[in-house]
């Protein structure tokens, strides 16, 4: 998947934006040392985190198992009849509004993991999301995230490797692989009117020569990261004939994952986030708050798998949340928080069907008598997708601690 | 961020001779400007031109003084006041917001919600927050209130915080931060907000039932808990213990991540403060001690016995011992000591203040007073040591350019651009105090665009007037980049920003001189450059 630029091309895009000379050097150098055919297989890793605790129980309901159905007296879908669950395996549907995925269903690009969480029990949103980004469950003071580590074992230090599309970097990009955050890839450049060359090239001198290493290793990654946007006029490359995003939050966000992955800018990781998964109270069932969460990200990621195409392959989505929500649904026709919770994955190297350990939700095989366990650590899927996406990742590193006990095979 | 392996030299040398040193010099010594933009840097929201010529009039001592003690009488200046006065939620009790700013219906149009819906509190607090901390005199106070309520952290985007945060800052932060640190402790955690972000108020007893929570004579009161499902946060409680506030009280508020502490003390707190609460968040929300939910059994925190029966008072008890116990001092003093020295301060710096909190029994006057003299920070080391978050950086580009501010919502956007949306922290750690964060290639991106917007005249809310920093009639490149260069770095830029100043300008005339013979300065792009420079990023 890593293209990289020549060494003509840069020469080209040094000329074409005046990004300056100062620059030069370590630009360069980054092209030498990274010759081509020294990754062979790698995919771009795209995250899809549902903030909030998604009900990983509505998203893939077990729908034939009766233990479910007698645990969710109003909040269970159906399997049979109108607004019915859509037919996977086993005892498995899918949200009838997340029908978007269906046809990437069928082709075997889709992969589910019911039953994944934690190994730990955090209740709150932030301390669950702090584990799931940091990737050292129940460790506080780890400072970096499990994103960013997977990225320090490679050499390139290409400035749009890993980029978050989201206005602040998330806990899991924290870092010293350099990762930058933007809104929109519209926003990633400076506003100035005719005055754009001479600004541009003024900064990127000025920090050329910080004597804070920081704030020079920032701005000579930002002034390269623009360079190759604007080179390539990304922020504005159109979607693939016959595809449509759908405008919402999300989809915006993926088109501009996507034009990154089109644009062949060495993007390695993507982040991005949704946020509305907090169900306490209305839930609802295939209407109302949740059924609107999961149309938005079924058709932003149906959308994106259209629009990459054949590139699909060379790409690896995984969807993650903090936590699932209780089994039993509570007096306001919510869930609350649980533990066990549900991912996707989709694209390239993905093994499509159910993985995991999945057991009937009898009050026994419950933690504490209420909710669907952690059957399968996070750890394991995050595991095999870097090792399908980045070979020879280092695991250990990424994960501090954690031993696979067996092989998932939710990636090939 | 690198340790700087001077300090400890610098310490050993200054430390014996610093009280009489650095407090009192004899006769009045010339203004020492660079020490004075530094005292600026930290104290304040980066030097403005009257904050500069005040602390002229008072001495750099005088002025730290001053800021110290405010009178409790002085009115903020009339322009501030009056742009104050015309955010009418900022005043208004919790009760209040909640009523009269209720959550709008969804078909509600735009405009309307902006106007009249918590969209308002909303952005009526942030834009006195930066108001305030632009153009109030009080400056170490304003950066206190930052400091602080980031310490005690909570967020609007959690529920009902965003009626309960203006009081929070005003009634619970602001009025305490020349106070002692037990009464800013006592005063965040009996405040709704803090209560409702970290799920206090429904923490209660092991094996209190739904049934003696609604009985209806005897707690009729307690009912109250069970009523508040409006929303998607509040869903009915689930009865029993909840750690959230405890844990973060021992870990961020008093004795740090690092402090001694256990799991067990984590839950024999969360029992001390069981009862704690809300009477509604969202229609009566005031500190209500609710008998029926808390446990009245014998606690043992951090080795003391907290007998039974005591209590509302069981919370208060474990309040004073974390107030007082040496851990907090040392995480407090570490903590200020990153804001106003370093992002690893000194180990004997922090050493010494975490004793004046003892030793004063958590006077933050005299906290502060002794991490301002020391000498740590009166170092030239210290000079430009840390990076502006991006609260400081926009508030001291407004500064430094004397901006005529009226906060729009897209000067605030600008904020959480950058990375920090005011009162948003996303976790209760609040907003980081060290440099590395803040610091990537997106948010760089983000700082030199608000500053070109604003000196290009493109930031609406925000006017600047670059004319009025003209060194002489008609100046030449070199003495607009010299003479903006003062006014908006406080010193000299170094010999390569200048260069590269006047390099860019160079090249932009060559550009045009084909044109045009003289063409005009890019007083603009000077400016721009000035404040998205490194050397702005500093303080």
């Amino acid at each position: 998947m890593t293209t990289r630029l020549s060494r003509r091309q840069l020469l080209q895009a040094l000329g074409m934006t005046g990004a300056g000379l100062v620059l030069a050097p370590s630009f360069l150098s980054r092209a030498w040392a990274a010759s081509p055919g020294d990754a062979p297989t790698r995919r771009a890793l795209v995250t899809v985190f549902l903030r909030g605790g998604a009900d990983g129980l509505s998203l893939v309901p077990p729908v034939e198992d009766d233990a479910y159905q007698r645990a969710r007296p109003t909040l269970a879908l159906k399997f049979e009849g109108e607004h019915a669950a859509l037919k996977l395996t086993g005892p498995f549907g899918l949200h009838p509004s997340l029908g978007a995925l269906m046809p990437l269903w069928s082709e075997g690009k889709l992969a589910v993991l019911p039953g994944v969480g934690l190994p730990v029990t955090p209740r709150s949103h932030f301390d669950a999301q702090d584990f799931m980004e940091s990737g050292t469950p129940g460790r506080k003071a780890t400072v970096d995230g499990w994103l960013n580590r997977a990225l320090l074992d490679a050499k390139d230090d290409a400035p749009l490797r890993a980029v978050a599309l989201q206005p602040t970097l998330p806990r899991a990009l924290y870092g010293n692989a350099g990762a930058l955050a933007m809104g929109r890839l519209e926003d990633f450049r400076l506003r100035t009117g005719r005055q754009h060359g001479d600004a541009r090239q003024g900064f990127s001198a000025l920090y050329s020569c910080a004597v804070d290493q920081a704030l020079k290793g920032a701005g000579a990654d930002a002034f390269e990261a623009m360079s190759k946007l604007d080179g390539a006029r990304l922020a504005k490359l159109p979607v693939s004939p016959g595809v449509t995003y759908p405008g919402t939050p999300l989809s915006r966000r993926l088109q501009d994952i996507a034009r990154l992955i089109k644009g062949d800018v060495g993007l390695e990781v993507a982040a991005t986030e949704m946020g509305g998964w907090d169900t306490h109270v209305a839930q609802g069932v295939t209407q109302g708050a949740f059924a609107r969460r999961c149309e938005e990200l079924g058709n932003a990621l149906a959308a994106f798998a259209a629009d990459l195409g054949p590139k699909l392959d060379t790409v690896t989505v995984l969807v993650m949340t903090e936590f699932g929500r209780t089994v039993k649904e509570n007096g306001n026709q919510g869930t609350d928080h649980g533990v066990g919770g549900v991912m996707f994955a989709l694209g390239g190297g993905v093994k499509g069907g159910v993985h995991g350990r999945f057991e009937s939700l009898t009050v026994d095989r419950l933690q504490d008598g209420r909710d669907v366990p952690s059957w399968t650590d996070v750890r394991a899927p995050l595991s095999e997708a870097l090792r399908a996406c980045r070979p020879g990742v280092a695991l250990a590193k990424v994960f501090p601690g954690y031993r696979e006990d067996s092989a998932l095979g939710m990636f090939t | 961020m690198r340790a700087l392996p001077v300090w400890p030299l610098v310490a050993v040398c200054l430390s014996c001779a610093s009280r009489s040193q650095v407090t009192a010099p004899e006769a009045p010594a010339p203004f020492d400007e660079a020490r004075a933009v530094h005292v600026l840097q930290r104290l304040a929201y980066g030097p403005s031109a009257s904050d500069l010529s005040e602390m002229k009039r008072l001495g750099v001592e005088g002025w730290v003084d001053a800021q110290l003690e405010p009178a409790s009488g002085d009115a903020l200046p009339p322009g501030l006041s009056a742009k104050l006065q015309a955010f009418p939620t900022l005043g208004l009790s919790m009760a209040q917001l909640v009523e009269d700013y209720p959550r709008p219906p969804p078909e509600m149009p735009r405009e309307e919600k902006r106007e009249r819906g918590p969209a308002r509190v909303v952005f009526e607090r942030s834009s006195a927050r930066v108001l305030r901390a632009v153009e109030s005199p009080r400056q170490l106070e304003e950066v206190l209130v930052d400091f602080w309520f980031n310490h005690f952290n909570v967020s609007e985007d959690k529920g009902a915080v965003k009626w309960l945060a203006t009081s929070y800052e005003r009634d619970a932060i602001r009025p305490h931060v020349f106070g002692t640190f037990r009464e800013l402790l006592g005063a965040t955690a009996h405040h709704p907000a803090m209560l409702f972000y970290l799920d206090n108020w429904r923490s209660t007893r092991e094996g209190l039932s739904q049934e003696e929570l609604r009985h209806p004579r005897r707690f009729r009161r307690q009912a109250a808990m069970m009523e508040d499902a409006e929303e998607e946060e509040e869903a009915k409680p689930k009865l029993g213990l909840n750690e959230n506030y405890a844990r973060e009280l021992l870990e961020l508020h008093t004795l740090g991540v690092d402090g001694g502490y256990t799991q067990d003390d984590v839950r024999e707190v969360a029992r001390c403060f069981t009862g704690w609460s809300i009477r509604q968040p969202r229609k009566d929300p005031g500190f209500i001690f609710r008998k029926v939910a808390h446990d009245a059994g014998s606690k043992v925190v951090l080795g003391q016995v907290i007998p039974a029966g005591g209590g509302e008072k069981d919370g208060e008890r474990v309040l004073d011992l974390l107030a007082s116990h040496p851990a907090t001092a040392r995480h407090v003093a570490r903590k200020l000591a990153q804001r106003f020295v370093a992002d690893e301060p000194p180990p004997e710096l922090v050493e010494r203040v975490a004793k004046v909190f003892l030793d004063t029994k958590g006077d933050l006057r005299a906290v502060y007073r002794a991490l301002f003299q020391s000498p740590e920070f009166q170092s030239p080391q210290a000079r430009a040591a840390k990076v502006k978050t991006p609260f400081e950086y926009v508030v001291s580009a407004l500064r430094a350019t004397n901006a005529q501010v009226e906060v729009t919502p897209r000067l605030l956007r600008h904020l959480a651009l950058m990375g920090e949306p005011l009162y948003r922290a996303p976790a209760p750690t609040g907003f980081p105090e060290v440099a590395e964060p803040w610091v990537n290639s997106g948010a760089l991106v983000a700082r030199l665009n608000f500053g070109l917007d604003l000196v290009g005249g493109r930031l609406p809310g925000a006017r600047v007037s670059l004319d009025a920093f003209a060194p002489k009639q008609a100046p030449s490149a070199v003495e607009w980049v010299d003479g903006l260069g003062q006014a908006l770095l406080g010193a000299k830029p170094s010999e390569a920003t200048r260069a590269t100043i006047l390099a860019a300008l160079a090249e932009k005339r060559e550009a045009a001189s084909a044109v045009d013979e003289a063409p005009p300065v890019d007083v603009p792009l000077i400016a721009g450059l000035l404040l998205g420079s490194p050397e702005f990023q500093k303080q």
